[in-house]
């Protein structure tokens, strides 16, 4: 069965001002598909993320989006804020706010929203904290409820900015049980920026490695196998 | 009681009010995203840009509302692009500039009038301040603000909670914060005949901050700081009437009040 292709990047260059950190980058992410990004800091994870997400346009080549994902039905899991960590506002309220993209001109959530929201809250495991304050929530439980947001935006892709920093190690490892049960039995593709390797190369079916100008995409079999992953996954082998 | 009648058959205390009522309400929900999206400083730097436009319009003769609306307009749009590209320091780009308009309004009123009880009432509100088209245009103000306020609550649930996952989903959040920035505007013009340019920020600030600590849902914090604002604005007005004290500042203390309380109550809780 072929794969509907969800992002198709072809030949990008990405960058600032007239400095490109990527150049003639291309990838595919197609359905089902559990790509990590990895690679130093300020080697342009950030800057790709951004484009992939509409916010920024590449300086050259193409980066199509299926034509639903280009509507704005992107489940979208950023870095926090520091803002929201006193933010007062219930769970309930910050999972339904990811229906706002499939809005139009439409005002207030219909009751079909709102109970798909509850079963998306019921998936995370985080029901019973449906009228919790967020901002009293541990960490892990509000990564719980982002993601929870996401799904309520996006049927097809996940995109996720670090989403273990700040988690202790076994809030980490259950937010990776959750992304593999949605990636391996509801069929999302995920892409994740991370700094984990460990994780990356054990969940992730493929890896994109930033370099500064240079890149790697492959499988993480054959990531292992590159000068890049000999150096940074090595511990695995 | 019989006092508190007699206050009402006094037409410019029912104006004040009438516009002082839809004034506080108004500014205590725009309030509640722009404390949280540590926005506060621009509602004191609009009014610091307000008593300026106010003074320039007063020198020549102009009438004060329509000069002041469309520059204070200008100035939210403008402070709204300062915060918004942090890297150049924000708050120090906004208390600049709203100590500039104060210095420019100072000036020009010492240069034609000079401090007349005018430039005070301006500086720190008269309950005098308020005729017949003022009081219209406030009713036609504030609900515009209200209905703007309520259709687009969820959007600006949205923004406020989370800018770029907000921005990724396809909400035009430069759209709503300018919709946000421009409601404040208007609602501090309005606001700052009958509270002065020195305490109308505090109109939006502290029913915010009051609510927020004794609740957990945005929707309560939104619905109480409104409660809040109207009830601290009411007493404020009628301490003043009573005590004959400045009616701007009656109303802070008031709400100053109710914010020790506040935070009294959230202690209580934590201990509990």
């Amino acid at each position: 069965m072929d794969k509907k292709v969800l992002i198709d990047c072809r030949d990008v260059s990405l960058g600032y001002e007239g400095q490109a950190l990527w150049e003639h980058l291309s990838f595919q992410v197609k359905s089902g598909d559990y790509l990590c990004i990895v690679g130093e800091n300020g080697s342009g994870k950030s800057t790709l993320l951004r484009s992939l997400l509409g916010l920024m346009r590449p300086m050259a080549g193409t980066i199509e989006m299926d034509r639903r994902l280009r509507a704005g039905a992107i489940g979208y899991l950023p870095q926090q804020t520091r803002a929201q960590r006193d933010f007062p506002a219930t769970v309930t309220e910050v999972v339904l706010s990811g229906f706002l993209s499939s809005k139009g001109l439409k005002f207030f959530y219909t009751p079909a929203e709102k109970s798909q929201a509850l079963m998306h809250m019921g998936k995370m495991g985080i029901l019973e904290l449906k009228d919790r304050c967020y901002r009293e929530l541990s960490g892990g439980q509000q990564q719980r409820v982002l993601l929870s947001r996401a799904l309520c935006a996006a049927g097809e892709l996940l995109i996720l900015d670090e989403p273990v920093t700040g988690l202790d190690p076994a809030a980490a490892q259950d937010l990776y049980r959750t992304l593999h049960y949605l990636n391996s039995k509801e069929g999302l593709a995920i892409v994740m920026v991370t700094h984990d390797m460990q994780n990356a190369l054990r969940y992730g079916t493929s890896i994109l490695h930033a370099g500064h100008r240079q890149w790697f995409f492959g499988t993480a079999e054959e990531y292992l196998l590159s000068p890049y992953g000999k150096r940074f996954g090595g511990d695995r082998s | 009681m019989s006092i508190l009648l007699e206050m009402f058959t006094y037409p410019f205390i029912v104006r004040a009010f009438v516009v002082g009522i839809l004034v506080s309400l108004c500014a205590s929900l725009l309030g509640v995203p722009l404390v949280l999206k540590r926005y506060s400083m621009i509602g004191d730097g609009l009014s610091h840009v307000s008593f300026g436009a106010l003074a320039i319009a007063m020198a020549c003769g102009w009438a004060p509302l329509p000069v002041s609306i469309p520059v204070v307009m200008l100035a939210a749009l403008l402070l709204l692009r300062m915060t918004e590209r942090k890297s150049m320091g924000a708050d120090a780009a906004i208390a600049v500039t709203s100590a500039s308009a104060l210095a420019i309004g100072v000036i020009v009123t010492s240069l034609t009038t000079g401090m007349t009880t005018d430039v005070d009432s301006y500086m720190f509100g008269s309950i005098l301040a308020l005729d017949r088209s003022d009081v219209v245009l406030s009713v036609g103000l504030s609900a515009a603000v209200l209905v703007l306020f309520v259709l687009f609550y969820h959007r600006l649930f949205a923004i406020t909670f989370d800018e770029s996952f907000s921005r990724a989903t396809g909400v035009k959040v430069g759209l709503y914060n300018t919709l946000l920035s421009v409601l404040t505007a208007l609602t501090i013009v309005l606001g700052m005949r009958l509270m002065g340019a020195m305490l109308i920020s505090s109109l939006v600030i502290f029913p915010a901050l009051s609510a927020m600590r004794i609740l957990k849902s945005f929707r309560g914090v939104v619905l109480c700081a409104g409660v809040l604002s109207v009830v601290c604005f009411c007493v404020g007005l009628t301490a003043s009437y009573l005590l004959s004290t400045p009616v701007g500042a009656t109303v802070v203390i008031a709400n100053l009040m109710v914010f020790l309380a506040c935070c009294l109550i959230a202690g209580i809780r934590r201990r509990a």
